[in-house]
């Protein structure tokens, strides 16, 4: 087998992706537990913590440009380095929506919460199962994967629409609600963002496999 | 085999289930290929797969080689190049041809083109078309006020190079065939050949052979990968080079070949 070294870089760089995916997952799990228990630490390193995310973006783009410019890479090569450079803008981008719900934690400070959180919690959930999932499918170079997972934005999509409409009422009954019910409303509004860009990191394992460029779920 | 027959309405040259031996050995195993108009074709491949004797099929340059024979057609505008009545030396006229290494003639440069000229017994302006030959090559400005002071030897071997496709350009062929054309040369002067040769797409059909995969993805509109005699994929290079449908074309353009 030729070009070892070149596979050599392209499997350390695709580790590296990886690794910031889980960063991004954590950061989103750390940034729900800090609004479910508001706890303000845990909100305050996780905004923190983001610096450190777009460092290692750029760091990863830097080096997908050095093994563009050195290796001319062709074919796969080529598409899983195109890939690499988006999807690692798209994973930095879902950390500013993890550290924006971090951010939420701290304007709603210690008030008590309005209503229990359930969707939010819930939207987390699938957000951050469809991240696993579309990494996992960049692992396996799966476009059926990829087309699967992003079909769950509309999960995503429905529970957003449903927390508006709650929230919409609870300030309704009660003015004083407004505030927070506002802040919520950001949450959810970086949740439902989180999931479209796992939707982008869908559509590059699709353009990594097959060639093609596919837009996923438009209609969302 | 993968083709892309949708854009090539009205191929110059239409290579139809082409075979050749040298000797015994087959070295082409039925190609079939159409060259379009007006566009450059890259004929990759590593060595030894026949690039170098298909490009040399399209103007019978094979035919001075002891052994060889081919079977199959290569149509020229509609016309068998390998019929009984054919010409080759006016074949080769409509059909020019530079090498991989710059072969200029130990003459002037004004001779260097003229040559090809007062051989097809041209009657026009000499004068005039070599300067005509040499101003599409690229090479006027750098060569106008020693045209006959200085001998083709005296030039770079970029300029070498220049001077042997105006010298072939003089004789106003309908397609180039250029052989690994900047094998011999640094990456300035390839630079320009390449430039050159977009240049000169938009009048003159290019096919060129290299086994520079790089070139062949900047420089051409279509490319043919052969592997052992046979054609692998042809299709518009910007899928060659992006989304190869063949995985012998995948392994070969990723440089993970054998």
């Amino acid at each position: 087998m030729v070009r070892e070294s070149l596979n050599r870089s392209l499997q350390a760089l695709e580790e590296e992706v990886e690794g910031l995916g889980q960063a991004v997952a954590q950061a989103l799990l750390r940034a729900l537990e800090s609004l479910k228990t508001q706890d303000l630490e845990l909100a305050r390193a996780v905004v923190a913590d983001d610096q450190e995310i777009n460092r290692r973006r750029f760091a990863l783009e830097e080096k997908c440009l050095e093994l563009l410019a050195t290796q001319q890479p062709m074919a796969t090569d080529l598409r899983l380095l195109a890939a690499f450079m988006h999807i690692v803008t798209d994973l930095e981008r879902m950390a500013d929506h993890a550290a924006g719900l971090a951010r939420i934690t701290l304007l709603i400070g210690r008030t008590p919460l309005i209503k229990p959180l359930v969707d939010i919690p819930r939207m987390t959930e699938i957000a951050l199962s469809m991240l696993e999932g579309a990494l996992e499918a960049l692992r396996r170079r799966d476009p059926e994967a990829a087309r699967t997972i992003a079909l769950r934005d509309d999960e995503v999509d429905a529970l957003h629409d449903q927390i508006h409409r709650e929230l919409f009422l609870l300030m309704i009954q009660d003015p004083r609600n407004v505030t927070q019910a506002t802040y919520l409303m950001w949450a959810s509004h970086n949740l439902e963002r989180f999931a479209d860009l796992v939707t982008n990191v869908c559509e590059r394992v699709i353009f990594v496999a097959t060639g093609k460029m596919e837009e996923l779920n438009v209609s969302g | 085999m993968t083709h892309s027959w949708e854009e090539m309405e009205n191929p110059v040259l239409a290579v139809q289930r082409f075979s050749a031996w040298y000797g015994k050995n087959q070295v082409l195993r039925a190609v079939s290929l159409d060259i379009p108009e007006h566009k450059i074709t890259a004929i990759i491949g590593p060595s030894g797969c026949g690039k170098s004797t298909l490009i040399r099929a399209f103007n019978r340059m094979n035919d001075l080689i002891p052994g060889f024979r081919a079977e199959g057609a290569i149509l020229f505008r509609g016309l068998n190049i390998y019929g009984p009545k054919v010409d080759p030396v006016e074949i080769r006229r409509r059909i020019g041809m530079v090498f991989q290494k710059p072969n200029p003639f130990p003459k002037s440069i004004f001779e260097n083109v003229a040559f090809g000229l007062r051989v097809n017994g041209f009657r026009g302006n000499l004068r005039e078309r070599v300067e005509w030959a040499l101003r599409r090559a690229a090479l006027w400005e750098e060569v106008k006020d020693d045209l006959h002071r200085k001998s083709g030897y005296d030039l770079s071997g970029g300029q070498q190079q220049r001077l042997c496709i105006a010298r072939a350009l003089a004789v106003e062929p309908e397609v180039l065939l250029l052989d690994e054309p900047c094998s011999a040369l640094d990456p300035v002067a390839t630079a320009k050949i390449e430039d050159l040769l977009r240049e000169l797409s938009s009048s003159v059909t290019i096919v060129i052979v290299t086994h520079n995969m790089q070139q062949a993805a900047r420089v051409s509109d279509y490319t043919a990968f052969l592997l052992l005699g046979e054609l692998v994929e042809f299709g518009p290079t910007r899928e060659i080079f992006t989304r190869p449908k063949d995985p012998r074309t995948e392994a070969y353009i990723t440089g993970r070949f054998g």
